[in-house]
């Protein structure tokens, strides 16, 4: 298992040495120049600025500058706001963005989970063709509406009360992640609600089933102790992914409810194409992703014992 | 226990019709084609993609209707609405001459989508006034609305007001200003129903009317229709949701059958080689599977660079087979492994075939059903991946028209004119469940291991 272990977090190494490769070579590659902006500049200036931020060498030493200082978790200075290091612009927006991501990821896989096995034991009968309803209309209606419309109707709830039940917009309190969260997992409960409903479907037709009731073990039992726990294992398996997707789909979500979050920062920096913000929080970003793959991989191996046998 | 007589032990006649084949041989395909009839959510989704694609590539060439044209008389028109209007004269400057009998504040002449003029008395104690719009009474909280006009002094007291007028209701205040130019607290209101009229040129213009009719100031003309209202720069919903379609279903449907070919290529050549290639093929897969997909698609895009004029369909094509072939790849070689080890390929090499011949006329045949389904859930992700991008504004380029734009543009105003967002984001989630049911249907109707439980 340790083994096992170590060797996912040295292949995850290579993996973020792979992403960062691949944001160097694309930024390099973005038309346009970071200095040129509406202030004049002379070309001493221009020079010095060069030489500040190392444009004035070679790619290859600027990729090898670039390497050394994200193996020390550098991420460098931005281009566009003074002074203003990236470890810095992380470190303030993303404990948003994570809070938010994992609240949304909590909801998706809570709800995921209980509405999957409830449609799998009301199969073919109203409460399942409800919820399945639901989930077809999760899946295929895109974040941007939801979010849309929850606001629309957190209006007119507030406008029904009288004063602020959950607020519109904004961040600070749990009131304000509450919806927001919500919208956020709505597509990844949706599809978790799929997958655990067809795995729940396959558990309950087993012979292992069959012979707890043959026995006489209590039907709470077998809910709690056969099914779920067996038909749980494939949502674990994808909440890796799962979370990969929350947390990059958090941008509209965080833009609509006007959340400070990375993702709406990473949005304001590429339109002012802000190259260092832009490398950092994508590289920050995608190690975070494969960490997260790995962290769910060996938490799997733990859940379920036969993994750890291979 | 019954008794048997000697009867019983008779033999069968042997009859010709036990040998025979009851149903006829079916194919593959027809075989998933029967399955599929039989599947009627899968039809009904098969109907929707056909008559989706008929809306996009046969629609405007029925509606003919531009969807750049602005019709500014018809601004953020919600589908339905009466489109009547008068015709008046050319506008002409007004100076504030009226009846100096009236009191309070009033209209002069009939208010108009032309222009609205307001006329008050000087506020008991103003040293100016300040005019306000709005399209709601004045509540409890004393909203004013948009200030459209101030004045600091006591001598103009008239207003003409020609910004973006539309036929409705508006409540226009007029507020004292203090010496420093200050809000005072006295103030009167005026609800001002605006009719909506035209000119002789502009009717001309927008061909409402033929030069060889007659029609004189004061007619009532039709202005243009359109089916599902208009946007807010007044371009027709109809026509743009068409135009968006083209750019939505192209990406849509484009990007997955690039990324999907090149990934059954991929996949096909390392399963079947195997060994150390496909190591290291199916690896460098892993790495791009890694990385975080939207922000890469952002950042390719960025990469690739729009030019003045473009689109920016083309780099939002290319991002996403950059990024979206590895799971296609996968899934072949998985298939190609299982298929290499088959005996019909050790007869066909037997009989001299070659890694090519074998690679398109046996293995990639095999695997189409799988891939069939792999493409059609494809689809939806990547429609829904251009509207996300396109609602960022990390998409196409204004002003070419796509399902997330159109979102995009709609969702500022969705509280006054919901139909703006509401026509573009019910025609993603159609395509997007039609698609997804009919991958549903064809995944259970193509792979009998893929079939799922429902």
């Amino acid at each position: 298992m340790w083994l096992y272990t170590f060797k996912r977090l040295l292949q995850g190494v290579v993996t973020v040495w792979f992403i960062a490769t691949a944001t160097f070579i694309a930024m390099h590659n973005v038309p346009g120049d970071p200095l040129l902006n509406d202030r004049a500049m002379t070309p001493e200036i221009r020079a010095n600025v060069e030489a500040k931020y190392g444009l004035d060498q070679p790619l290859a030493t600027q990729y090898f500058i670039y390497l050394r200082n994200l193996a020390q978790g550098d991420f460098g200075i931005s281009f566009t706001q003074e002074n203003r290091q990236v470890n810095d612009i992380i470190r303030e927006h993303f404990p948003v963005s994570a809070i938010l991501g994992v609240l949304a990821v909590v909801f998706a896989a809570a709800g995921g989970v209980l509405w999957g096995a409830l449609t799998a034991i009301y199969r073919n009968r109203l409460p399942d063709y409800i919820i399945m309803f639901f989930v077809i209309l999760g899946i295929s209606v895109p974040s941007f509406v939801v979010a849309a419309l929850s606001q629309v109707s957190l209006v007119n709830l507030n406008s029904l009360f009288g004063t602020t039940v959950l607020p519109v917009a904004g961040w600070g309190t749990i009131f304000h992640m509450l919806v927001p969260a919500m919208v956020l997992g709505l597509g990844t409960m949706a599809y978790l609600t799929r997958l655990m409903r067809s795995s729940m479907l396959e558990i309950i037709s087993s012979d292992f089933i069959r012979t707890a009731k043959s026995k006489g073990v209590p039907p709470a039992r077998i809910f709690t102790k056969h099914q779920l726990r067996n038909a749980i294992l494939p949502v674990v398996t994808v909440l890796g992914p799962a979370i990969a997707a929350i947390t990059t789909g958090g941008f509209v979500v965080e833009i609509v409810f006007a959340v400070p979050g990375l993702g709406r920062f990473f949005v304001e920096a590429v339109q002012q194409l802000d190259y260092t913000v832009i490398m950092g929080t994508t590289v920050f970003y995608g190690a975070f992703l494969v960490f997260m793959v790995i962290v769910v991989d060996v938490l799997y191996g733990f859940i379920d014992p036969r993994m750890s046998m291979k | 226990m019954q008794s048997l007589s000697s009867a019983d032990f008779a033999p069968i006649p042997n009859s010709q019709e036990v040998h025979g084949i009851s149903r006829p041989s079916l194919s593959y395909w027809q075989d998933a084609w029967i399955r599929l009839k039989a599947n009627k959510r899968a039809l009904m989704s098969l109907y929707i993609v056909i008559f989706l694609l008929l809306f996009t590539i046969v629609g405007p060439w029925i509606w003919r209707v531009s969807p750049a044209a602005q019709d500014l008389d018809q601004v953020s028109q919600p589908p339905g609405s009466p489109r009547v209007a008068l015709i008046v004269d050319d506008y002409t400057p007004w100076f504030g001459e009226g009846n100096p009998l009236e009191t309070g504040l009033r209209t002069f002449g009939d208010p108009t989508t032309q222009v609205v003029r307001l006329q008050w008395n000087a506020l008991p104690g103003a040293a100016g006034h300040r005019i306000y719009r709005n399209l709601f009474p004045l509540g409890p909280e004393r909203a004013y609305g948009i200030p459209i006009g101030e004045f600091f002094d006591n001598n103009t007291l008239f207003f003409e007001d020609r910004l973006d007028l539309k036929p409705q209701n508006y409540y226009y205040s007029v507020v004292a200003l203090g010496q420093f130019g200050e809000l005072l607290d006295s103030y009167e209101l005026i609800e001002v129903d605006v009719k909506r009229v035209t000119t002789i040129a502009e009717a001309l213009e927008q061909e409402l009317v033929s030069h060889t009719s007659n029609f004189q100031i004061g007619d009532a003309i039709d202005m243009a229709w359109h089916p599902l209202g208009t946007d807010y720069l007044g371009r027709d919903m109809l026509a743009r949701l068409m135009a968006g379609a083209r750019v939505s279903l192209f990406i849509g449907i484009g990007a997955p059958f690039l990324f999907v070919l090149f990934g059954v290529m991929y996949g096909s050549i390392a399963g079947f080689l195997g060994g150390k290639i496909d190591q290291v093929m199916m690896r460098f897969a892993d790495f791009v599977v890694a990385l975080p997909f939207l922000l890469f698609m952002i950042l390719f895009k960025i990469a690739f660079g729009v030019g003045p004029g473009e689109s920016g369909v083309l780099p939002m094509l290319v991002a996403l087979v950059i990024l979206m072939w590895p799971a296609t790849a996968r899934l072949v070689r998985g298939q190609i492994l299982l298929i290499r080890e088959q005996g019909y390929i050790s007869a066909s090499q037997l009989l001299g075939a070659k890694t090519p011949y074998l690679i398109l006329r046996h293995m990639i045949p095999n695997t189409l059903g799988v891939v069939l389904v792999t493409l059609t859930f494809a689809i939806p992700s990547a429609i829904f991946t251009e509207a996300f991008l396109s609602f960022i504004g990390m998409g196409v380029v204004p002003p070419t028209p796509s399902w997330g734009s159109m979102s995009n543009e709609g969702i500022k105003t969705m509280l006054t004119t919901p139909h703006e967002l509401i026509f573009p984001a019910v025609i993603i989630s159609i395509t997007v469940l039609a698609f997804n049911l009919l991958g549903d249907g064809l995944r259970d109707a193509l792979d009998a291991r893929m079939r799922n439980q429902e």
